[in-house]
């Protein structure tokens, strides 16, 4: 159990039965008055941000969350399964809750599942992938459009510039945070 | 990076922005040197008083650290009331006070206190003062006649704003004074609709406040809903708080003892009454008194948006 003075920016607390963080917090507290905790509070399942002004006396439940190893199995009709490695129990996220990530997917790809109260609810990616390049047309030379750089699909259908001198089947790393190209692994 | 060369760097850290002060520093000494010197040319004596007492004015949103038996004052307040009463008319202080849980960016739990009284005056007579004094300190630093803090160009020439709570809530906020404080929430009221607009062009001297929100003012002469009190705001930041000074002994206690009840339901620590303080108040001449906020002062000089700018230390970097 928290305290409003428990209350800082980072702090993870349960409102109305879903987990929120703390992205701004302000202390306030007009002259001979009360005490007032002013947040700005990120909903962790929906993204709504929301703003909540507490006073002292007031009390929170700490979000029940927790952060599990788990291998990405595959995907069917927009569910993505995951296989937690120590229980081998099996949790999903719809689309949404994928989001960017679904770009850097691939078959037993280790990631971190963020589940409150046991229900998964967001996902964190290593921030590298190393993905092999389905498809790579050649490079135009003196092409002044496109720079000293070229568009590439990966494996996971994902589309983004390289070097000219990657071809396809060529592995690359890739940076899960930019999605940018980092090197050709060798 | 390992936890020992974290730690390395943060201390690092801590030195650059120890280091990084100094300008404010130095402003902040002058700013106390100006404060002094105004007081001293017109004719203040400048006091000490106990930093540990043995009970502290009991409002009600004010708790005070406890050290051992006694307490740490959160103002200098009672003592200097009994120095008036015992015939010292025009007192002032600068010293550090203590207020437990209030830290934030406006906030220290221990923090710079300017407090002056001066017997024979009312609460409009100390807005004048006030009106003279921050003027002087401007000059002694060499600023002209107006400041700029966070964007907000404020003058600071004669005269400036006098607007009451009431009609500060009809021009600013979303609900009437009466309604907000029927559904307890005044200070929400204060701090997220009205105190943004106040302090703009000019100071802005917040007055005649709900009598039960000034439990040592004296009541309004004429209409006993209000109390004489007054805040000062310079550019939406609070500065100071003032009083026609309450000097009816029966009817401090009342207040004192109902302000206790409160602590005591609400389960905070209730301190002991004040007895001497209570028994000067018979001999105590009309007078009025402010406490203002030296580090606010210095934060609106300096153009800083956050206390932990002006102060040497913040609790966190001991």
């Amino acid at each position: 159990m928290y305290n409003s003075s428990d209350l800082r920016k980072g702090l993870k607390i349960q409102i109305d039965d879903e987990p929120y963080l703390i992205i701004d917090f302000q202390f306030s507290k007009p002259g001979k008055g009360q005490s007032l905790y002013r947040c700005k509070l990120r909903n962790m399942i929906t993204g709504v941000i929301i703003d909540r002004t507490y006073r002292s006396g007031d009390t929170f439940e700490p979000a029940n969350l927790e952060q599990r190893k788990m291998q990405y199995l595959y995907n069917q009709d927009g569910v993505f399964y995951f296989m937690d490695v120590e229980t081998y129990e099996q949790s999903s996220l719809n689309e949404d809750q994928v989001g960017e990530a679904k770009n850097f997917l691939i078959d037993n790809l280790q990631v971190e599942i963020l589940l409150f109260d046991k229900r998964p609810i967001g996902i964190t990616l290593p921030n590298f992938v190393d993905l092999t390049v389905t498809r790579a047309d050649p490079w135009v030379k003196g092409d002044s459009v496109s720079g000293d750089s070229k568009p590439v699909t990966v494996e996971t259908g994902y589309v983004l510039r390289v070097p000219p001198f990657i071809e396809e089947g060529t592995k690359i790393t890739v940076d899960t945070r930019t999605g940018e190209y980092v090197t050709r692994v060798k | 990076m390992s936890p020992g060369s974290n730690n390395g760097d943060s201390f690092n850290g801590q030195e650059q922005r120890l280091a990084a002060k100094k300008s404010y520093l130095w402003l902040r000494a002058r700013i106390i040197q100006g404060i002094r010197l105004f007081f001293i040319e017109n004719g203040y004596l400048e006091v000490e008083t106990p930093y540990l007492i043995p009970a502290p004015a009991p409002e009600l949103h004010i708790d005070a650290v406890s050290a051992g038996e006694a307490f740490l004052h959160t103002s200098p307040e009672l003592c200097m009331k009994r120095l008036i009463s015992a015939g010292y008319p025009k007192l002032f202080q600068i010293c550090r006070c203590f207020r437990q849980g209030e830290r934030g960016q406006n906030h220290l739990p221990e923090f710079t206190i300017l407090e002056w009284y001066r017997a024979g005056i009312d609460y409009h007579e100390l807005m004048d003062e006030v009106e003279e004094m921050i003027p002087f300190v401007s000059r002694s630093l060499g600023f002209g006649a107006s400041i700029e803090f966070q964007g907000c160009a404020v003058g600071l020439e004669s005269p400036w704003e006098r607007i009451s709570v009431k009609e500060a809530f009809q021009r600013y906020a979303s609900m009437s004074l009466e309604s907000s404080m029927d559904c307890n929430r005044f200070d929400e009221a204060m701090v997220q609709e009205i105190e943004p607009n106040l302090g703009v062009p000019k100071p802005t001297f917040l007055h005649d406040y709900p009598a039960s929100l000034a439990a040592l003012a004296r009541l309004k002469q004429g209409d006993p809903a209000y109390a004489e009190r007054f805040e000062l705001y310079v550019a939406g930041l609070e500065v100071a708080n003032a009083f026609t000074e309450l000097t009816d002994a029966h009817e401090q206690k009342e207040r004192f003892e109902r302000e206790r009840e409160i602590r005591r339901q609400q389960g905070k620590t209730v301190y002991p009454l004040p007895e001497k303080f209570l028994r000067s108040l018979h001999n105590m001449p009309q007078s009025a008194g402010i406490a203002l906020g030296v580090d606010r002062l210095v934060m609106l000089f300096a153009d800083q948006p956050s206390i932990d700018q002006v102060v040497s230390f913040t609790p966190e970097e001991l």
